[in-house]
């Protein structure tokens, strides 16, 4: 398996050997910052590329074909606009909070982007409560959204980010229940040991049925989190024109967008970590040849091949499904979704009691 | 569908059913061959069905004759006025009748609005219309068309 600390180490005491020891950390701290945003919007274009194309197949279309060859330049082009449209101001919003909202928002994916272990040796943050962590950073997105909701001053800006409020608080438990469910399975909340952990089997076939189980609930409840899917009822195009940030222009708008975006990233990401095997290669105990095969495929392929797998599941249950109404959502999140994920911690507990596990 | 009473478990596995049901057909419409078509780029192979009206046309045969006989049924036919017939009146030299010939046949390509009704009310299946439909030009004058030859 190759090993990206070698490398990280490495420059690490390269710096360290020419600049004291404080000024290191802080060189490095900005040279994260800066790969870690580089990362994050080049993921973002790549995805933004990756929706247009996956839901025109699924609607038998093409997508973008026009702009560069087989339309790689329409998201560049697209972001461009973005960029130099005019930043508008309204009178009677409340300015602070209505500037402030976008950026919450970003700040909160652009947190647990980088606590992602991308690869072996390559996590930003790596520390004992990690997914908890995860699971923390992730959910104060939603302030930004209820934020940007109430300081457009506009109701159906309200109504979304109302929805969103709703949603997003049912869902987090759901996505709480079926990590909890795997948590119990690994027996750790470190990401680095969670991937470490599944070295001989991923989680899912080690888990067998309630990690599948888990697998799913995690599915529906991360395109609820994420606004997408079934569940973008507080954008609702049809109903509330552009939901929570329908008074948002230019980059404000972009920023949410981006954001969107990259949480269906972090979702599917955290999915692939805890259910996948993260970076780790597919091991099947027993057939060491196959194993040691595996292991030449560097980890980044096998993080993002997962990831990027779980987002066209993702997109593929969005491009399907018509939107849910808002007490349909609810129903499904508090009627159904929970009362499964609870039984299905019992369940998965019982089996990590008794080993019942592969 | 009978309305049934549903105990909570086959709600879930009907769910579970139909929603894997939408998500097979959905599958299945992400492999078939895309639709799309490439407009310009695809000049070469581009397939325009039969009965698309795209411009009215008179066919003539190898000897340059067209088989309308000027009785004005697809001008009267005509919701837009878009066609107006020219005639005069020969004398057939056989039998001493007058007859009606056709002198022009002018066609307003920007009034037409592709309704068939000419050539439904034609008598003698003198116009149809043909497939081409690159008809944009930069004057409209140049809309106005003579069909006989």
């Amino acid at each position: 398996m190759y090993d990206f600390s070698i490398i990280t180490t490495a420059i690490d005491q390269f710096l360290r050997s020419l600049m004291p020891s404080a000024l290191a950390t802080f060189l490095e701290c900005v040279l994260i910052a800066v790969c870690v945003l580089v990362a994050y919007v080049l993921l973002a274009i790549v995805m933004i590329f990756m929706e247009r194309k996956v839901c025109a197949a699924f609607q038998c279309r093409l997508g973008p074909m026009r702009v560069g060859f087989w339309g790689l330049l329409q998201v560049f082009a697209d972001v461009f606009k973005m960029i130099i449209k005019e930043i508008i101001d309204f009178k009677r919003t409340d300015n602070l909070l209505y500037n402030l909202a976008p950026f919450l928002v970003v700040l909160s994916s652009v947190l647990t982007f980088s606590c992602l272990p991308f690869a072996n040796g390559i996590e930003v943050l790596d520390f004992n409560v990690g997914l908890f962590f995860i699971m923390a950073t992730s959910s104060f997105g939603v302030l930004g959204i209820m934020l940007a909701g109430w300081s457009s001053n506009n109701k159906f800006s309200m109504i979304g980010a109302m929805r969103s409020g709703a949603q997003m608080v049912s869902y987090e438990l759901s996505i709480g229940l079926s990590m909890l469910t795997l948590v119990a399975l690994s027996g750790t909340l470190q990401l680095s040991e969670i991937v470490a952990r599944q070295a001989d089997m991923w989680f899912i076939f080690k888990g067998h049925l309630p990690a599948l189980t888990a697998f799913i609930i995690y599915l529906i409840a991360g395109n609820a989190e994420t606004n997408r899917g079934p569940f973008d009822l507080p954008e609702a195009e049809s109903e509330l024109t552009a939901g929570y940030h329908t008074e948002y222009s230019g980059m404000g708008f972009g920023f949410f967008y981006v954001a969107e975006f990259m949480n269906l990233f972090i979702v599917s990401g955290i999915a692939a970590t805890i259910f996948l095997g993260g970076w780790m290669p597919l091991h099947v105990p027993g057939l060491d040849a196959f194993n040691a095969t595996m292991d030449y495929i560097p980890g980044p392929v096998w993080f993002f091949g997962k990831t990027f797998f779980v987002i066209w599941l993702l997109m593929w249950i969005k491009w399907t499904f018509p939107r849910l109404r808002i007490d349909q959502v609810i129903t499904l999140e508090w009627k159904y979704l929970m009362p499964i994920g609870l039984v299905n911690l019992l369940i998965m507990t019982l089996c990590v009691v008794m080993g019942w596990t592969f | 569908m009978k309305r049934e009473r549903y105990t909570y478990l086959s709600t879930v596995t009907f769910a579970l059913k139909s929603l894997l049901s939408g998500l097979k057909v959905t599958l299945t419409e992400f492999f078939t061959p895309k639709v799309t078509e490439q407009y310009p780029e695809n000049r070469k192979t581009l397939k325009i069905s039969e009965r698309h009206r795209a411009r009215l046309t008179m066919p003539h045969d190898e000897n340059g004759a067209n088989r309308c006989i000027a009785c004005g049924l697809c001008q009267n036919a005509c919701p837009n006025g878009s066609i107006s017939i020219v005639t005069k009146s020969v004398t057939d030299e056989e039998t001493g009748k007058s007859k009606k010939v056709l002198v022009s046949y002018e066609y307003d390509l920007g009034c037409c609005m592709f309704c068939q009704l000419c050539v439904n009310a034609c008598p003698k299946n003198a116009i149809e219309f043909c497939n081409d439909f690159e008809n944009a030009v930069y004057d409209r004058k140049k809309l106005v068309q003579k069909l006989n030859r």
